[in-house]
């Protein structure tokens, strides 16, 4: 990644609609979900939580194309892995830790599902599962209620070149392409369906998929998070201009294992891990913004700094909240539970 | 107050809830420009427009998965799938996913869709066009599940169903579609989801059934009585998801001799859950052991007329059945 562009020695995310404290603020929300990831995992191996499962590796997509987005306005169906989406987008570190520890005022699930199952109305979040890719023909259909509806708004939905095979997602890539509907399908191909590689999973390229469903598809560097911002912001553009759906490839590599429960030396080997660790698109993309002078290494150890503080907080904030109360397991099955309506 | 078909009634319920609400609106296989593969919905794209009668891909994980999405922005869909058959497809969606959104989310966000699916045989639809599906859904929480036998219900239980809060199965029955008619008023009624109802009084014996063999129960009680002086009472579920424990409950008590009817089959069947209910209740105030009568445990159904008629329930299979618990 080079800092100077070709034309008038504008940077790259200036070409790209970016100014310098916007380009910064990815980086920082990147490094947030990286440090969350890191604190989670400490937390299990302590444990204090049961469970996490890792974003590693593909923060710069997520934080990249959220920034594309409109974070008023947009729906967002993310998966599991979409902790550095999920804070771009506005929820907080303590949020996410309230519901790594299943606390009651996890706003996701109230303390109810696994970790990485994200939900929020507020923030447009739309409440997720763990059976993978029942969420795109959910994003169709919010695409589809916004078109009927005439509002100027996109879903955005994630999901893992794992899930890609699933039928939900050939349905809904199919009714969004007939319906030319204000839907952007984001693949995080990070090469592993678990243990699987992605060689044993798809014979062809995820992007070219779109072809079939009469939309355009993109793959792009899922590590460099201008070019996901860049790829995102035309989708976008394309599916406000009633032109429907774009389907993104971002290629990457899921740095982690599956999650805590996953040794993934079992299935691959610590010499293609290491190697991919060096197009980790942190330092990459810390690189590209000290070398367009709008970053330092001070800044960055002082940011770390400020993060370890405000994992440390997150972290004895949830630890201390309280479970839900065990007769609320009751409650919600249908409206009204709480007035005694079940 | 009009007469009209079981089909009609709920075409007009639809149409009805479209007028008044612009957030709701039908999705399907063939539903547009066709009016559906019954008619179902003929004549509602003419009047709502194509955005608000969609024909949609061949698709039925979309049709669901789509619909809730959209409800989850704030629609109210009504998924049509072609035949209950072919609704397996969507399995994942209905019970992974609206049956559980409110639930996962802790109430944050909801899923108030209707998936309308016909139900049953007798129609020479073999194995895949005949099947009733209730077992697949019941006992999943989360998901409200109706099955009318009348015209006067299927219009008041469907317009109840799309203005849920949450998600509810209708199961129509497909037999039913021309072969009942029966008074509909066209006044803006609905008839609540999660209550029975009583369609008959008597003091010999109790039959509890939902959907069309109730046809075949009052054809029966009527005989019955008239023949041999054996008064039935009978009770009509109307919602299988949540059951109305106290009906069923006050009724089994009305004459000590229960007799549980449905066309699915009998293990798993929803009967199994009615007799629990009674035994757990009320075992007490019983005369006789609590009896069933439903589908052979076979794939529903063969398309012979011979098997189909003998998997199918008719008014003397249920006469001998009610007269013989009677006899008891």
């Amino acid at each position: 990644m080079k800092a100077e562009g070709t034309i008038d020695q504008q940077t790259r995310h200036e070409q790209i609609g970016l100014t310098d404290a916007q380009a910064i603020e990815m980086y920082k929300y990147m490094l947030l979900a990286r440090k969350f990831d890191e604190r989670c995992h400490l937390l299990q191996r302590a444990g204090k939580i049961n469970f996490h499962v890792s974003g590693v590796g593909h923060e710069a997509a997520q934080v990249g194309a959220a920034f594309a987005l409109d974070r008023e306005e947009d729906y967002f169906l993310p998966y599991y892995r979409d902790y550095g989406f999920v804070l771009s987008v506005g929820m907080t570190a303590r949020e996410l830790m309230l519901s790594a520890f299943a606390k009651a005022e996890d706003p996701n699930s109230g303390g109810r599902q696994m970790p990485g199952h994200f939900g929020s109305k507020r923030l447009r979040i739309v409440t997720g599962s763990s059976p993978v890719t029942t969420q795109v023909p959910h994003a169709v259909g919010v695409a589809l209620a916004a078109k009927m509806k005439k509002k100027k708004l996109v879903s955005f939905v994630t999901f893992g070149e794992g899930s890609s095979n699933q039928g939900d997602f050939h349905e809904g890539c199919n009714f969004a392409g007939v319906h030319k509907l204000p839907v952007i399908m984001m693949c995080q191909n990070n090469q592993y369906a678990i243990s699987v590689p992605a060689h044993k999973q798809i014979s062809g390229k995820i992007s070219d998929r779109a072809l079939g469903y009469g939309f355009p598809g993109v793959q792009v560097d899922g590590n460099d998070v201008l070019e996901v911002y860049r790829v995102t912001k035309e989708a976008r553009e394309r599916a406000i201009n009633g032109e429907g759906p774009t389907l993104i490839e971002a290629m990457l590599y899921r740095l982690s294992p599956h999650s805590t429960s996953d040794n993934d030396l079992a299935y691959r080997t610590q010499e293609e891990v290491d190697e991919n660790w060096k197009k980790d698109s942190l330092p990459r993309y810390k690189k590209y913004l000290i070398d367009c002078g709008i970053w330092s290494e001070e800044q960055d150890a002082e940011l770390s700094k400020e993060y370890v503080q405000i994992m440390k907080e997150a972290t004895e904030y949830a630890d201390n909240a309280p479970y839900p109360r065990a007769e609320d397991t009751l409650l919600h099955v249908f409206a009204g539970d709480e007035e005694g309506n079940q | 107050m009009a007469m009209m078909e079981y089909i009609d009634a709920i075409r007009l319920a639809m149409k009805e809830e479209m007028a008044l609400d612009d957030n709701v609106f039908v999705l399907g296989e063939d539903v547009g420009l066709k009016g559906g593969v019954f008619t179902t919905t003929k004549g509602l794209q003419e009047q709502f427009g194509e955005d608000r009668v969609l024909d949609t891909p061949l698709a039925e994980s979309a049709i669901a998965g789509v619909a809730i999405g959209a409800a989850m922005y704030g629609m109210k869909p009504i998924a049509e799938m072609q035949y209950s058959d072919f609704m397996l497809p969507a399995t994942n969606q209905i019970i992974s996913e609206a049956a559980k959104i409110r639930y996962r989310s802790n109430n944050d966000w909801s899923c108030p869709i209707v998936v309308r699916a016909p139900i049953g045989g007798g129609v020479f639809g073999g194995l895949y066009h005949s099947q009733c599906m209730e077992s697949v859904f019941f006992g999943t929480a989360g998901l409200k599940i109706v099955a009318p036998y009348s015209a006067y219900d299927a219009k008041g239980l469907l317009k109840a169903a799309v203005r849920d809060p949450d998600p509810v199965l209708f199961f129509e029955n497909k037999k039913c579609y021309k072969l009942i008619k029966g008074d509909v008023p066209d006044d803006d009624y609905v008839v609540p989801i999660g209550e029975a109802n009583l369609l008959r009084s008597g003091d010999d014996i109790t039959v509890i059934s939902y959907s069309l063999p109730l046809h075949f129960i009052m054809q029966a009680a009527e005989e019955l009585e008239q023949e041999e002086g054996i008064t039935s009472h009978v009770l009509d579920l109307r919602t299988i998801q949540p059951l109305d424990r106290q009906a069923i409950i006050d009724a089994a008590r009305h004459t000590g001799k229960v007799l549980i009817v449905h066309e699915d089959n009998l293990t798993g069947g929803v009967g199994g859950e009615v007799a629990a209910i009674i035994a757990e209740e009320c075992l007490f105030d019983l005369d006789a052991p609590i009896r069933r009568l439903a589908g052979p445990d076979t794939p529903p159904m063969p398309i012979n007329p011979p098997q189909e008629k003998f998997f199918m329930l008719n008014k003397d299979k249920v006469k001998v059945a009610m007269r013989d618990l009677a006899l008891f």
